[in-house]
């Protein structure tokens, strides 16, 4: 219970503790636990910063669905409108067209009737100079004549 | 203590045993007494493996320190450091960097001294007993050679501080305060008092409790081994809250004094 000298030893065995403490274990501690303390805070600032941005890019997605729905919409009324406008014009092409082969074909049968004819009239016309050589070169017989015009208006 | 020893010693034999320390002659370098160059043996071992202990226990903490998720040993230090650190710089606005460090290690040795207090009271004796040593108290703290080298420290660091931060201030306190210039001799007496009183009264405070302590400790084993239990138990329950708030109440007047030695008034 006296005072003695295990009071100087226990004062450096003190000081040595202080001193090691000092030096070697608060300031690691203490350091890496402001470290955390600021790892902490921003991680939850960034958190918070992305959950802005996520809400931020959840409205630009909305809005650009509804601008695709709209244009989407457009589009598919602009062809139909497209399409009937086409169907319109091919109905109008084909009347013209069928038309015009229609009034091609009606032309060319008239030609055709008209050369027809013009053969016709000029074979006629042979045949008639043919009948009437035929019936000048035998005697002027009635009666034959009668029969060469009867077997001439037969051949025709 | 069983009857065996009972019968062997009287009571205060008993008592006076567990009082007596493990005495080291500095002189002829033996076991023995020798007034003031005797080393209480067992108060410098049992400090220094307590000590040894904290400080590895802290270094590695330390080392393996990560800023990430802690374990389950960093994460009861750094509770500790937190919570030292809490009260310093709740009653401490200065920049010192010694003091946050200073109070760790107050608190934590001081707890861990206290806690050889709840050991069994005859275990260690005992078993150093065994091997030749004739006495040995477990209890640091309850050595006022231990207590007394804290607060001497801390009274060093106080003055230290007194004259390092308040200069020529600290002379216009001690010869003003707090009766005015004109009782400057009862000032300066009042201002000794109050700071000798300092270093003293930190000392035997915790010697106090720890030495009461570990005496009831003592009486107890003196009853018989059936009664020892209930009292036993109960003591050292409530011994548990005494060591810790006696570690406590010293971390804290130290960081009170030094705080006080910093605010200019």
């Amino acid at each position: 219970m006296d005072i003695n000298a295990t009071l100087l030893g226990q004062l450096i065995t003190f000081l040595i503790l202080v001193w090691f403490t000092m030096k070697y274990v608060w300031p690691p501690i203490t350091k890496a636990m402001q470290e955390r303390e600021k790892k902490i805070a921003a991680g939850l600032e960034a958190a918070d910063r992305s959950k802005r941005e996520l809400e931020l890019a959840e409205h630009k997605a909305l809005a650009i669905i509804r601008e695709a729905k709209l244009d989407a919409a457009q589009i598919v009324d602009q062809s139909h409108k497209r399409a009937v406008q086409i169907v319109d014009e091919a109905k109008a092409n084909a009347r013209t067209e069928g038309q015009r082969i229609l009034d091609q074909a009606n032309e060319e049968f008239a030609r055709e009737v008209s050369r027809t004819r013009e053969t016709l009239r000029k074979h006629l016309a042979s045949l008639a100079i043919a009948g009437a050589e035929k019936i000048i070169s035998r005697n002027l017989d009635p009666v034959t004549n009668a029969a060469l015009l009867d077997e001439f208006v037969a051949e025709i | 203590m069983n009857t065996e020893t009972a019968s062997a010693i009287t009571p205060a034999q008993y008592v006076q045993h567990h009082l007596d320390h493990l005495l080291f002659n500095l002189n002829s370098m033996s076991f023995g007494n020798n007034g003031f160059w005797t080393l209480n043996l067992d108060t410098v071992l049992v400090s220094l493996v307590t000590g040894l202990i904290i400080a590895t226990l802290l270094r590695v903490v330390a080392v393996r320190m990560t800023a990430g998720v802690p374990g389950k040993l960093q994460n009861f230090v750094e509770i500790i450091i937190e919570f030292v650190q809490k009260s310093v710089t709740d009653t401490f606005h200065g920049t010192s960097k010694i003091i946050a460090p200073l109070a760790l290690t107050i608190f934590v040795w001081v707890f861990f001294m206290n806690v050889m207090d709840l050991l069994p009271i005859d275990l260690l004796p005992r078993a150093l007993a065994a091997v030749g040593f004739t006495h040995f108290k477990n209890v640091p703290t309850a050595d006022p050679n231990m207590t007394f080298a804290m607060s001497i420290s801390v009274f060093v660091l106080i003055i230290f501080y007194n004259f390092k931060i308040k200069g020529w201030h600290l002379a216009k306190e001690v010869f003003t305060k707090p009766f005015g210039i004109y009782l400057f001799p009862l000032n300066i007496t009042f201002r000794l008092v109050e700071e000798f009183v300092k270093p003293l009264s930190l000392a035997l405070r915790l010697f106090g409790n720890m030495f009461a302590g570990e005496l009831v400790f003592i009486l107890i084993a003196l009853l018989p081994w059936w009664a020892q239990w209930l009292p036993g138990g109960i003591w050292s329950i409530f011994h548990i809250l005494i060591i810790s708030i006696q570690a406590f109440i010293f971390m804290m007047l130290t960081i009170v004094y030094l705080s006080m030695a910093h605010d200019k008034h």
